[in-house]
């Protein structure tokens, strides 16, 4: 008795239910946000099992290291391998990963191996802001100036000096990012010598204390200097050529004619119908670049020295310093994840057409 | 009787002909691009130099400690390293591993890409949402950090195990550029009328979808190779691949050994770099030439 009378109230409310989760799945923010934490959730357990799966094993062979080294008993070093990778090697596997993820929720990334007592989460807040502060400004230059040369040569296609810009973004653009900063060190540096190159490396002098001051923004503008460079040189070159071209399909349109024909002033036509237009799949361009720029700080950051994430990446990679490793290419993704979210926020922002399509 | 007889002759004594007009046109239809065809000058420049050029320039392997930095001369013409090597010649012998790791790469990857783009396309259904969302989640994986993460945990000092690696990390990109092409490609009305005729799904991606996508496939390749050479010459500089005669070491010891600090080395640290930048160069230009050739609709004039 009392089941049908709960089915029968049942049935009404399922049909608002699952009209609200249609809602809820096809809305564009729940979307995207929820491939995000899948991608991050997705890295995090590739990491974890080939870490573990791997043949040559990282807790292994740092349990052989120890015992070698201080010529531990296999129990003991087994004991503080464990206490250092922050995991219970007894465990079965399952359990081990469900331990690993709880403690990263709670932001535990472990210790690292090579500098005992300093935790990872401590190396990263030092060395992450530098690759983000380099990175973003360097894309942000390269971006806007990019887009601007590459509308300027699209209207003036006929200029003498427009296949030599066009040319040069060709072969910027085709030309290994790390291969660009190797020459701008070794001729601006050290040929030619007319920059301090060893006095521009870290990511700030020593001794200067932060905070809102001329002088330290004044630095850390100096030491970013030659990863910004090679950042903005290795990426603008796409730029120019993906809005040139992106540009000069725009004003083939109709709507740009029907503006022309509404008596709009060149200047606005420019800004709102073609520019705006001709920036959207540039834009789906800036979020695959983020991820590629800042895997690729790595090799630049190296090149000058720069102590930003990618050179404390290296360095932990040299060393087979696990933990870090794994902390720092974690956080990699995650910033990498983030920025293509805000990304596409902004793609939808711009192209109201993005919101909506998809949900159907 | 005597006709069965007379045409395999007939076809043997042509062949060469044949060939040779093959080549002609191909050459003509590459030209028609000048910047493609200087890429294309420049690539084979470099297969002649990697695989006949060896034959020529002597291997040099022993240091000489008078010629430290020595600037060029005709005997050296590139001039001499920090052990006092002739650095021609490790130009000459270091690009052969590379140019092959690029072509096995390439031609992995790509294969990859088409078979799951097209599978993905015209399979359609779950296989498709599944594939394309793991494409998503897969481009935002910054390639070059977890290439480096892997190669501390496998020995990737085999060639053959680094393309299969960049290949498969790299399967992503491919694979959608491919999957729409195949989308567009699968309405139109001679894809229909195999499907009608139940050629097999095989059939349909190999003669009649893949013939109409050659020059995707022909970008896809090049891009495979660029990048490919982009990774490995960066995971050298790192130390983290144990390579041996390659541009990339050359960079590696150039830098590792402070060279890059003195002005005589200049030639040692930049013979490898042109020859890296030059390579990644002539494949981007000469993909313009391709994707002209496959795409008629591109070729203007």
């Amino acid at each position: 008795m009392s089941s049908i009378a709960m089915s029968t109230q049942a049935v009404p409310q399922r049909k608002p239910l699952r009209y609200w989760i249609k809602r809820i799945t096809s809305n564009y923010v729940v979307r995207m946000i929820s491939r995000a934490i899948f991608t991050i959730w997705f890295v995090t357990s590739l990491i974890f099992f080939l870490v573990r799966l791997m043949p040559s094993n990282p807790i292994e062979v740092y349990i052989n290291e120890l015992m070698v080294q201080y010529s531990l008993p296999y129990a003991e070093a087994r004991d503080q391998a464990a206490s250092l990778f922050a995991i219970d090697l007894d465990a079965p596997l399952s359990k081990q990963y469900l331990d690993y993820m709880v403690q990263l929720l709670h932001g535990n990334l472990g210790e690292s191996l090579r500098s005992p007592g300093t935790s990872v989460w401590e190396i990263i807040v030092a060395f992450l802001p530098w690759t983000l502060f380099s990175v973003g400004l360097g894309l942000l230059i390269s971006f806007t100036l990019g887009v601007f040369i590459g509308m300027l040569l699209a209207y003036k296609r006929q200029a003498l000096w427009e296949p030599v810009v066009s040319g040069t973004a060709s072969v910027l653009s085709s030309i290994p990012n790390y291969i660009i900063g190797i020459v701008l060190l070794v001729f601006l540096g050290v040929y030619w010598g007319i920059i301090p190159i060893h006095q521009m490396r870290g990511s700030r002098s020593p001794g200067i204390q932060p905070g809102f001051t001329w002088v330290f923004i004044k630095d850390i503008f100096f030491h970013a200097a030659m990863p910004v460079l090679t950042y903005v040189l290795s990426t603008i070159g796409s730029w120019i050529l993906s809005m040139k071209s992106s540009t000069i399909g725009t004003l083939g349109e109709d709507y740009v004619a029907v503006a022309r024909a509404r008596g709009l002033s060149e200047g606005r036509i420019t800004t709102a119908y073609v520019g705006r237009n001709a920036m959207l799949p540039l834009i789906t361009q800036l979020l695959i670049s983020i991820g590629f720029v800042v895997g690729g700080s790595i090799l630049i950051e190296n090149i000058f020295v720069y102590q930003g994430i990618g050179y404390r990446l290296s360095s932990a990679l040299t060393t087979r310093d696990y933990p870090l490793m794994q902390g720092i290419f974690l956080i990699i993704t995650i910033s990498v994840v983030l920025s293509n979210l805000v990304a596409d926020f902004i793609y939808g922002w711009f192209d109201p057409r993005v919101r909506i399509a998809g949900g159907d | 009787m005597t006709t069965q007889a007379l045409m395999p002759k007939t076809g043997i004594r042509y062949w060469p002909g044949r060939v040779l007009r093959g080549i002609g046109r191909f050459l003509k239809l590459m030209s028609r691009n000048k910047t493609g065809f200087a890429g294309f000058l420049i690539f084979i420049f470099f297969v002649l130099m990697t695989t006949v050029g060896t034959l020529f320039v002597p291997e040099v392997t022993k240091a000489d400690i008078n010629a430290i930095y020595a600037p060029p001369t005709w005997e050296h013409p590139l001039g001499n390293d920090s052990q006092g090597k002739d650095i021609l010649s490790q130009i000459v012998h270091g690009g052969r591993d590379i140019l092959q790791m690029a072509l096995l790469t390439g031609i992995i990857s790509t294969f990859i890409g088409v078979s799951l783009g097209s599978l993905s396309a015209l399979i359609g259904g779950g296989f498709d949402a599944f594939l394309s969302m793991l494409a998503d989640i897969w481009l935002t994986i910054p390639r070059f950090p977890l290439l480096a993460v892997l190669a501390t945990l496998v020995k990737l000092d085999n060639m053959i195990y680094l393309a299969l690696l960049l290949s498969v990390l790299s399967w992503a990109g491919l694979y959608r550029s491919i999957r729409a092409q195949v989308f567009s490609i699968k309405e139109r009305d001679y894809i229909e009328a195999a499907t009608a005729l139940d050629l097999g799904m095989w059939h349909i991606i190999f003669s009649e979808v893949l013939p109409n996508m050659l020059s995707y496939i022909a970008i896809s390749f090049t891009f495979g190779m660029t990048s490919a050479i982009y990774a490995q010459v960066g995971l050298v500089f790192l130390g983290l691949v144990p390579l041996t005669r390659n541009w990339g070491v050359m960079i590696n010891l150039a830098w590792t050994q402070g060279a890059i600090f003195f002005k005589d080395s200049i030639y040692f640290i930049m013979a490898p770099v042109t020859a890296i930048a030059l390579f990644q160069l002539s494949i981007v230009w000469m993909s313009r030439s391709l994707e002209e050739i496959f795409n008629p609709r591109l070729r203007t004039g």
